[in-house]
């Protein structure tokens, strides 16, 4: 007798029918079509192992175990403006988009401080919107989901999220804030951002993408960000993930860059019990830069992963990168670095660093940069620290009268502001101040 | 009373015995210079005494206003009002000059029970210090010694001591790597910083400093041990002189000074 073999389907295929249940008739054929391939391929690729060399220090095994329901069948969350202030941006008063669990919420956004031209929305509404032949023409084609699962199971869900244009050398002084909140419920809810971000020729605009969530409570945010800038387009971007401490937390940044572009990336790790963050920046033309820097800064019973990719694939680019990591309690980091200068890359200028701060004997991190160079005639230089504070600083600190452990505080304060000082949008660095400050339980 | 008195001192580093017996009396407005060839356990005796955990005492006592001053913490010393400025000051990156003073400056206030400071009210203050030491107050924003040249790092801990205004200042060789411009900047401010109530130790290598900071006492230092012992014209022999003809006398196990009692 020959057994027939039943493959399990997971549950988002069952997800993903009620999804396409709630789109029927609206949806382009394209977008379907890309939903039924993504999603086959993610039955296909499975969650992923630590058996995988890229999630060796990373266990899904709890997430992939969670029976999630879909955010977008979540009860309506009642939420008034002023409910959103601690989450908000002052900056971007005028320029907020808001998700509640993943699905965007007309009544909490507000574009109005956006100048003519400049298009940012629900990507549900530019699937089918006056530009959506430059969503078709872009969306998933960066971020890809042939090999990674995750990615693969946030296209099959694409439909909200947002969808930002910057017209030909348009300068946008205000920043635009994409805000995810969660609120959790009775039982865990999974949602599924999708961000396409497209700066034309000159195009700027300053991005913020936050993370979130109204109460403390388990549920998953499964996120992709795909940015294209072209030539001579400039994007300063912020991502600050303050998800709940019970919260999973996975996302790919995947950005392509034009010829002479500049990407300029903060991201801020707080939140989750685990979190994973891919970032990956193709530098596709020459001329281009970028800087991604990062500062994660976890406790107790959290765990973030960065696996960042940055791929100097022509010549002339030059990229820097810093990521900063302080760790108290049991807690766990995962940096990995991957800088990539492709054959023909001359005039590379490559620069990547990781430093770790331990606060106790009980928090690990696995650091790994690595440098790939297939070119001659290039610069690149990486390295990566872990260590406890120095004992001289300290010293010199008491010396002049301070208590031990707020000296211990100011030093550990001091290594988070090398990242937190270059944000450029005050709020986020006051928000972040305080962050670090109420992490330390110092007040200074 | 004596405001600081130190008897029999001996400490070492990683089981190596320096200072081999230090006896010295410091008087409230007196300025004393310790002077000494490299190694001969000048920077020890001033690290001894803002309690550095590298060096560990192993004799003699300490009495600063009457208290054992060896069994107080490092920070209790400094909000005492013992303050060491740093040979090599260190690098603070991230923590501003003025957040730092401010912390320092209120946890003196505090424990004098004395009003603090905000940030407001603290940069009027700070502003008006800095003036001891000529600094600009671009200075004040700027991470602790960041970046700072040598001589910068320098005033920027005579900016402190103006800041927190110690009882005993102990200065370790902040005159080493100074131009003339900046010696005479540094000394200026110190000399304005000295007042009757107050006792300065000067740590140096050389006599320069001493002409611009003109000492009470002047106390000579080889191996481990106070081997003479004068007025300020000592420095003017030492600097004509050299060290090499005290070098071997501590050794010697032989004071040539006559230990004060």
């Amino acid at each position: 007798m020959v057994a027939e073999a039943t493959k399990e389907k997971s549950i988002y295929a069952e997800m993903l029918a009620a999804l396409q249940g709630r789109l029927a008739g609206r949806e382009a054929s394209w977008t379907k079509r890309l939903r039924e391939d993504a999603i086959e391929r993610f039955e296909q690729l499975g969650f992923p192992t630590t058996f995988d060399e890229e999630w060796k220090y990373t266990n899904l095994a709890a997430l992939a175990k969670q029976q999630f329901a879909p955010g977008f069948d979540s009860k309506h969350v009642e939420l008034d403006r002023s409910a959103l202030q601690p989450f908000a941006y002052k900056e971007a008063k005028g320029s907020q988009l808001v998700f509640v669990n993943g699905v965007y919420s007309p009544e909490l956004s507000s574009v109005e401080a956006l100048p003519q031209g400049v298009i940012a929305e629900n990507l549900a509404d530019a699937l089918s919107g006056e530009r959506a032949e430059v969503v078709r023409e872009k969306l998933a084609r960066y971020a890809d989901y042939q090999e990674n699962a995750l990615v693969a199971l946030n296209t099959a869900f694409v439909s909200e999220g947002a969808f930002l244009l910057i017209p030909r050398g348009v300068r946008v002084e205000t920043p635009i804030h994409l805000l995810f909140l969660s609120a959790p419920q009775s039982s865990p809810t999974v949602s599924f951002p999708r961000v396409l971000i497209v700066a034309e020729a000159r195009g700027e605009a300053i991005l913020i993408e936050s993370y979130a969530s109204t109460e403390e409570g388990a549920y998953w945010t499964n996120a992709v960000v795909e940015v294209s800038l072209e030539d001579g387009a400039r994007l300063e971007h912020y991502k600050v993930q303050r998800e709940s401490t019970e919260a999973f937390h996975t996302a790919t940044t995947q950005v392509e860059l034009g010829a002479s572009s500049s990407f300029d990336t903060t991201t801020i790790t707080l939140g989750a019990e685990l979190s994973r963050h891919n970032i990956n920046v193709r530098m596709n033309a020459r001329g281009a830069e970028c800087r991604v820097d990062g500062l994660y800064m976890i406790s107790t019973g959290q765990h973030t992963d960065t696996h960042s990719l940055i791929d100097h694939a022509e010549a002339y680019c030059s990229s820097r990168q810093l990521y900063k990591g302080i760790l108290d309690g049991k807690s766990r980091a995962v940096f990995n670095g991957k800088v990539f200068v492709r054959e023909g890359a001359m005039q590379t200028d490559a620069q990547q660093t990781n430093r770790n701060l331990l606060l106790s004997n009980e928090a690990r991190v696995d650091t790994k940069p690595q440098l790939e160079i297939f070119a001659d005639d290039v610069k690149c230089a990486h390295g990566a620290t872990v260590g406890q504070l120095e004992e001289e600083e300290l010293f010199y600190l008491i010396s002049r009268g301070l208590r031990p452990d707020l000296a211990q505080n100011l030093l550990t304060y001091g290594f988070a502001e090398e990242v937190i000082n270059k944000i450029r949008v005050e709020s986020i660095k006051a928000e972040l101040d305080e962050a670090v400050l109420n992490r330390l339980h110092a007040k200074l | 009373m004596a405001l600081l008195e130190i008897r029999d001192l001996h400490a070492s580093v990683d089981g190596n015995e320096i200072l081999k017996g230090i006896a010295l009396t410091i008087n409230r407005g007196e300025v004393h210079a310790i002077m000494g060839p490299n190694g001969s356990g000048k920077s020890t005796l001033a690290k001894v005494l803002a309690g550095h955990p590298s060096y560990e005492v192993t004799g003699g006592e300490v009495i600063y206003e009457g208290k054992n001053l060896l069994e107080l913490s490092p920070d209790e010393r400094a909000r005492e009002g013992v303050f060491l400025a740093f040979q090599y000051p260190v690098e603070v990156p991230g923590v501003s000059n003025a957040q730092f003073l401010r912390l320092a400056y209120n946890e003196r206030q505090k424990h004098r029970g004395e009003e603090e400071l905000d940030p407001l009210e603290f940069k009027d203050y700070l502003k008006e210090r800095a003036k001891v030491v000529q600094m600009d107050s671009s200075f004040m924003s700027r991470s602790v010694n960041e970046g700072f040249s040598g001589g910068e790092k320098k005033r920027n801990e005579i900016l402190q001591m103006a800041v927190l205004e110690p009882t005993l200042a102990v200065l370790d060789e902040t005159d080493s790597g100074l131009d003339i411009d900046a010696l005479r900047i540094v000394a200026e401010g110190v000399n304005q910083l000295r007042t009757e109530d107050n006792a300065i130790i000067l740590v140096t290598h050389y006599q320069r400093l001493l002409n611009y900071i003109v000492p009470d006492f002047v106390h000579v230092l080889a191996n481990g041990r106070i081997v003479r012992e004068g007025g300020k014209e000592l420095a003017l022999e030492l600097e004509e002189k050299g060290y090499d003809w005290i070098k071997n006398v501590g050794k010697a196990g032989a004071s040539l000074a006559p230990q004060a009692g």
